[in-house]
């Protein structure tokens, strides 16, 4: 176990290293002038931008030093607001996002479970039709359509009935609400499909007709039996989903106006702001390695089968 | 059917929990504007990206820095100028002589000096500050040589004589030189604070210096930022705002929209999308001319065709500028013009600005006469550089549409991100391109200097010797009609050599809360201006 997890920690690395060195290289490669701005300056005011920045350095002087920073953990100051380190920026804006993407993937979780399990049991009745047709329509509906929508019903209740529920900003509980189920919609959908599908199939296991001969009731069946067993696979892909929830939330954060790390990671690719787009990108790519060795290993320790059948 | 039960409960269950969330009463209910306090909320389009003033940019940090510091001199009501931290001055050649006020100060109580301004403007041109306004400088005695390394700074041509009196020695008489002493980079900063911050200068709250109407109390990056009124500053009693809150920070019209539906923001400018809604409403709806020029640039380089006269000319004789206004922007407020001065700066001869409908018959000439000149039979397809916005998107279209129908001419559109677009007009990549230019400063100057050969803006290398020679020479022309005219003969000269073709001053449109009143939109040095604002009792009918 402990030469298992040493063995996937050290790919982890790897990994983490490959992704600094892509993005450093597909950053330099994207067509566009980083210190470019509206207005254009005389020529010895961008020289001087240049060596402020680094950038009048040859592109492996730059590599290496990026990476002798990255080391000793300091991403350097963000080129668009410049005097804000990168450590800053994600130290304050990623427990917000992280938070979002918390209350999102339990929306997300707890949602499935629920609507999979429901389809699964009116399999081919209305309901089944019902829950399967909303799934799809959030599956394909983007995501800013469903955050406009939401907010524009507030604002109607709001004017309606005279209450006050916040249509955007970031603090309160019912700030948090909205937005969150929003981001998590996509992902429920997702996992409702899988929650459905992997019900059907459990139903039909030997196991469960054993049970049933048995005498068991049905609600025990159901909840011991069925729903337990169901779910595992479904959470077997709570990786990529975190993955999709806690980088996927620049719209929700856009149109709630949520202080998230996702806003300033889109903006900074745009901005071609060299520092943030490298510290963002590394320390997502680090979060995710490690959201997938934990994950993993977790799975290892509660199912043995896994890990005799393929060691991963 | 034999779970269903149990499914229903916990089905009614999650519902009743999800409901039972929303009614948690708010902790802090708030509105747009409060006439008891003297507050007021608004939204930001984005962080505020750099309140350091030496190095700020942007209007959103322009717009901060305007409610936060001040420079020796600011504009007033009608953008006349008015005494800032200095309260007379005098200019007489290239001489220039404020004298600060005795009741000048800091947000900790510390006496705004002279010294202040020197070292600010020394630390500007300092080439390891890297600050992208540096020139702005250059009519200051020796700024260019020391910026460029060749001079110390203190060979600047400023002096403290005491501190309360500050001598500035100018290169050449310089007629704008007083409005430039309102720009951000010109503003005052205190050696022993911006020393101790070192590179954090500006960065936090608690990290920056006030001297303005307001000090900023709170500053949660990305999310909110709170103004409160400055006891310290010379002139609070006239004051009469207490806060600007900005609860929100997005860009998203339709949210900026929704919140000032609700009452969480008293002012918002409206999009494309949200104006009809706001017209649905009954809105009171108010446009301002943000003082920009949109037109359209040329590359004279050798190898895009556009170095020709007559071809130039075929295009610009095709555009329909109302149409253009009228049907392809279609947003209130904006105006189309063919002058490359906008009328609104002052120093200028009075302007006709009538707008030509366009000749197809003499623009099939000019093409015919282009094609003989260039020697071709059918031209290239045109590139036309744009940003990836749009409304962009729309314009270029009409321009392509139209050029095809009535010339022939094939154009293709170049849609760019704002980085890439940049990278692309600097190095010349297109044949044409949408451009905007923005006011630095109150002064006709501001866009004269704009085509001059050796600015870094003329992307498109416009040179015209003659030209060059005008704009020297208003350079150093004081205030009256010769400067006038030689302003004009520019405008002349941009005619006739066809060297960008004017389209639109564009308008920004926008609601307001009936009970703010006497927000002044500026088209330079931070909009809106929020310093002489004030909260009526009750919305006036």
């Amino acid at each position: 176990m402990i030469h298992y997890a040493l063995k996937r920690i050290f790919t982890g690395l790897i990994t983490i290293w490959f992704i600094a060195s892509a993005t450093f290289l597909a950053m330099h490669m994207v067509p566009g002038d980083p210190l470019a701005d509206e207005k254009a300056v005389p020529l010895e005011i961008r020289t001087a931008l240049l060596e402020y920045y680094g950038l009048d350095q040859p592109l492996p002087v730059q590599y290496l030093r990026f990476f002798n920073n990255m080391l000793h953990g300091d991403f350097g100051l963000s080129f668009t607001q410049k005097n804000r380190a990168v450590n800053d920026i994600i130290r304050a804006h990623f427990p917000v996002s992280a938070l979002l993407g918390c209350i999102a993937l339990l929306f997300a979780t707890g949602g499935a479970m629920l609507w999979g399990a429901l389809a699964a049991r009116f399999h081919r009745h209305w309901p089944d039709y019902l829950i399967m047709g909303v799934v799809v329509a959030s599956i394909s509906i983007p995501g800013f359509v469903f955050a406009a929508l939401a907010q524009i019903a507030v604002l109607h209740i709001n004017q309606q009935f005279g209450t006050q529920f916040p249509l955007a900003g970031w603090g309160t509980v019912q700030q948090m609400l909205l937005p969150a189920l929003v981001l998590g919609l996509g992902t429920m959908a997702y996992m409702a499909r899988l929650m459905r599908s992997s019900m059907l199939d459990v139903q039909q296991a030997q196991y469960i007709r054993t049970a049933r001969a048995k005498g068991l009731s049905s609600s025990r069946i159901f909840w011991i039996h069925t729903l337990r067993n169901a779910a595992l696979p479904v959470f077997s892909t709570l990786g990529p989903a975190i993955a999709a929830i806690t980088t996927g939330g620049f719209v929700v954060e856009t149109v709630f106006a949520i202080p998230g790390l996702g806003r300033y990671f889109v903006q900074a690719v745009q901005q071609l702001d060299y520092t943030v787009i490298m510290g963002t990108t590394v320390f997502y790519g680090s979060f995710l390695v490690l959201m997938v060795l934990v994950v993993d290993l977790l799975v290892g320790v509660i199912d043995p089968r896994i890990r005799l059948q393929d060691g991963r | 059917m034999f779970f269903q039960k149990y499914n229903w409960q916990k089905c009614k269950l999650f519902l009743i929990a999800s409901l039972l969330c929303l009614p948690i009463p708010a902790w802090a209910v708030s509105h747009a504007v409060n006439a008891n306090t003297q507050t007021v909320q608004m939204a930001l389009s984005t962080e505020p990206p750099n309140l350091n003033s030496l190095t700020s940019t942007d209007s959103v940090s322009f717009f901060m820095l305007l409610h936060l510091q001040e420079g020796l001199l600011s504009y007033g009501d009608n953008d006349e100028l008015v005494g800032g931290v200095a309260e007379s001055w005098r200019m007489d050649g290239t001489h220039v002589s404020f004298t600060l006020r005795d009741n000048a100060r800091w947000s900790d109580g510390k006496p705004v000096r002279a010294q202040d301004f020197v070292f600010a403007w020394r630390t500007v041109l300092d080439k390891k500050t890297a600050s992208n306004y540096a020139f702005i400088f250059y009519p200051i005695k020796n700024a260019e040589k020391i910026h460029r390394g060749e001079l110390s700074p203190d060979e600047l041509g400023v002096m403290a004589d005491d501190d309360r009196h500050l001598r500035v020695e100018l290169e050449q008489p310089t007629a704008y030189f007083l409005s430039l002493t309102t720009f951000a980079t010109y503003f005052p900063l205190r050696e022993d604070f911006y020393t101790t911050q070192q590179s954090r200068y500006a960065a936090d709250a608690g990290k920056l210096l006030y001297n303005g109407a307001f000090t900023l109390k709170e500053w949660t990056h990305g999310a909110s930022l709170t103004l409160e009124k400055n006891p310290q500053y010379w002139n609070a009693a006239n004051i009469k705002l207490n806060a600007i809150n900005i609860p929100h920070i997005t860009n998203d019209a339709n949210t900026l929209f929704n919140l000032f539906q609700s009452n969480e923001i008293a002012l918002t400018e409206l999009s494309r999308e949200t104006l009809p809604q706001a017209l649905q409403q009954r809105l009171y709806i108010q446009s301002f001319l943000n003082g920009m020029l949109n037109y359209m640039e040329f590359n004279f380089r050798e190898k895009s065709p556009l170095h020709n006269h007559a071809l130039r000319e075929a295009i610009s004789l095709v555009i329909d500028r109302q149409a253009l206004v009228n049907k392809v922007i279609a947003a209130p407020g904006t105006r189309p013009t063919t002058n490359f001065f906008p009328a609104w700066l002052p120093g200028l001869l009075p302007s006709t600005n009538n707008i030509p409908a366009p000749d197809i018959e003499k623009a099939r000439q000019a093409l015919s006469l282009a094609k003989k000149e260039l020697n071709v039979e059918t031209l290239p397809p045109l590139t036309l550089l744009i940003y990836d916005t749009p409304s962009a998107v729309r314009q270029a279209e009409y321009l392509q549409r139209i050029l095809q129908q009535t010339l022939g001419i094939q154009l293709i559109i170049d849609k760019q991100i704002f980085k890439q677009k940049l990278a692309k007009l600097n190095s010349g990549d297109f044949d044409m391109a949408l451009s905007a230019w923005g006011p630095d400063y109150n002064d006709p100057m501001t866009f004269a200097d704009l085509l001059a050969s050796s600015n870094a803006n003329n992307h498109g290398r416009y040179s015209n010797p003659q030209y060059d020679q005008l704009v020297a020479q208003a350079a150093r022309l004081p205030l009256g009609d010769t400067r006038a005219e030689t302003f004009a003969t520019m405008q002349t000269i941009i005619a006739k050599d066809i060297s960008v073709v004017p389209l639109t001053e564009p308008g920004i449109i926008y609601v307001q809360n009936r009970q703010l009143k006497n927000v002044k939109r500026s088209r330079f040095g931070g909009d809106p201006d929020f310093r002489h604002a004030y909260i009526e009792e009750k919305p006036s009918l």
